[in-house]
């Protein structure tokens, strides 16, 4: 396998208050490290100015006030920190279990993704939540996980018209990705379960129960405990 | 203290403020005022610091009855406000009592205003902002447009000795022919002649044009040969001129986390309260400046507004 990350990260200007750094090409295990490493390291040592840093895939986005420092200070920053930078200092990943109530009203989808791969919805049950699926990143709404890992048994294609209102809690496939909605959108991933967790709380003291990092295992669960589980989390009925 | 009753809410009216830090890497996007300018304006018209709660209205504006003395200011786009179906001014505070009923109309130029009041309105914060972020259903009144019967709490304090406005010589202009400062990237590379027709053609607002972002029409842009259509999903910052997959470019604001197409350039932080105060139908262009410029700029704009505060203290 080649190796994905560079020797040194990649600058791109961002405007007057962000800069790029980019760690590695694609997708990338290796490269997605180095990028929260890098996250982690500013916020727990942030050079004079930085406002927030905001870590995805292989790119780090670095928001700074001008007012207080230039980008050359920030990057010269970045790469003076960077021998610190390795996996000793992010934290081991949470496994983070997330109930779903596959099928039915809450996946209506799972049919149409067993037929495209001649599996049963049982099999498509099974396949999907075995695995634990890496977050890479967080992002589109809140607490939207971007997970890799998805089994290439499973990969469907989108929707061709998406759906204008996706119920909060929803899981889905798109290609060769699966993820979880946390709020309520317009979306296009085909629909195979629903989880009655509240993924995102902003009143709760950690609105999110997750991170970047982070792994998510999806446990199959019954209608029952999912209507259980809904009115413990103060789920209005959708 | 319940300080305004919301007779009608305006087309689209919302509680925001500078916006929310520190939870961009969770999805939630920074939201806030859109005329960070106005902003500032309004609220210190009204004596306040320049980062407190306001209301952002859009094109229209509402009907608000007064529970609670207080004072008012509204920066931005001119609009025909009426205290009691008498006139008032934008650009000036002007003191309200009891019973007493403000009424923002229509615009005149430019898109969209800010209504300062004493103290800031006083909605709880959520995650460190009373800004609203309505697709996330969170901040300002239960994460939503103002709607009928509202009550809006301000947090009141010391008031105006009396009439303050902004010279004339501080406010902008809405010109409906827009130029906008632009600095290129962060994918720039992702460009050959692209980059040139950016920076020499007009382009007009489309209807679309919301606190995501403006859709622009006018000449595609095509991506070089050899360089891909899509970049790996990563964050933008407002002003971001994204290039999706028709071509069009869209300036990305300020509800937006992370995407997937390449970036050409990005308008300067102080150009975007002009992109706020653009409306559908408006020309654009974009003219390529220098990272220096662009920090000379901001320095500029944060001297004009120390400048209004003491002036005006």
């Amino acid at each position: 396998m080649t190796n994905s990350l560079y020797d040194t990260p990649r600058f791109r200007p961002a405007g007057d208050r962000g800069i790029l750094a980019e760690f590695g090409e694609g997708i990338d295990l290796s490269v997605n490290r180095k990028v929260r490493a890098a996250a982690l390291i500013l916020e727990q040592r942030p050079p004079v100015g930085i406002v927030e840093v905001i870590p995805t895939y292989r790119s780090l986005l670095i928001i700074y006030d001008p007012m207080q420092t230039v980008p050359e200070g920030i990057e010269q920053a970045l790469l003076a920190l960077e021998q610190d930078m390795d996996s000793s200092c992010i934290p081991p990943p949470k496994v983070v279990d997330i109930p779903v109530c596959y099928g039915g009203d809450f996946g209506p989808d799972i049919g149409f993704v067993a037929e495209t791969h001649g599996l049963s919805v049982d099999e498509v049950i099974r396949i999907h939540s075995e695995p634990l699926y890496p977050i890479y990143m967080i992002g589109f709404t809140p607490g939207f996980p971007f997970l890799g890992g998805l089994a290439e048994s499973l990969h469907t294609p989108r929707l061709e018209t998406p759906r204008f209102h996706v119920p909060e809690g929803s899981v889905g496939i798109a290609n060769n990705q699966t993820g979880v909605y946390p709020v309520a959108s317009p979306g296009g991933w085909r629909l195979i379960g629903r989880t009655p967790l509240r993924l995102f709380a902003p009143e709760r003291e950690t609105p999110f129960l997750y991170t970047a990092g982070d792994l998510i295992r999806f446990v199959p669960i019954r209608e029952g405990d999912y209507r259980r589980i809904a009115q413990e989390q103060g789920r209005p009925e959708e | 203290m319940k300080t305004f009753s919301v007779l009608t809410p305006g087309a689209y009216t919302t509680v925001q403020d500078a916006g929310r830090y520190g939870f961009q890497k969770m999805g939630v996007p920074v939201s806030g005022v859109l005329d960070p300018f106005a902003h500032a304006a309004a609220n210190i018209l009204v004596g306040n610091p320049p980062d407190r709660a306001v209301l952002e209205i859009t094109v229209t504006g509402p009907k608000l009855e007064v529970l609670a003395a207080c004072d008012v200011a509204l920066c931005g786009g001119e609009f025909n406000i009426t205290l009691n179906e008498e006139p008032v001014q934008c650009w000036s505070s002007f003191a309200v009592i009891p019973g007493d009923v403000i009424e923002v109309h229509q615009v005149k130029s430019g898109c969209r205003g800010y209504l300062a009041v004493t103290g800031g309105i006083d909605v709880p914060r959520v995650m460190g902002s009373r800004s609203t972020y309505a697709g996330g259903r969170i901040g300002g009144l239960a994460g939503r447009p103002l709607a009928p019967g509202d009550e809006l709490p301000a947090a009141g304090g010391t008031r105006n000795t009396g009439p303050r406005a902004v010279p004339e010589e501080l406010r902008p202009s809405h010109p409906e022919e827009i130029s906008l400062l632009a600095i290129a990237g962060p994918q720039d590379d992702y460009f050959d002649e692209g980059l040139e027709l950016l920076f020499s053609s007009s382009y007009m607002v489309t209807a679309k044009a919301d606190r995501m972002g403006y859709r622009l029409k006018g000449p595609d842009i095509p991506i070089a040969d050899g360089k891909p259509q899509s970049i790996v999903s990563e964050p933008s910052m407002p002003g971001g001129i994204q290039i999706p997959a028709d071509r069009q470019p869209i300036v990305l604001l300020v509800e937006q986390t992370v995407g997937g197409y390449a970036k050409i350039a990005t308008v300067i932080s102080s150009d975007l309260s002009k992109v706020a105060q653009a409306t559908p139908g408006d020309t654009v262009r974009f003219v390529r400046t220098s990272m220096e410029e662009a920090h000379r700029l901001v320095r500029e704009q944060h001297d004009k507004l120390r400048a209004l505060a003491r002036l005006l203290a």
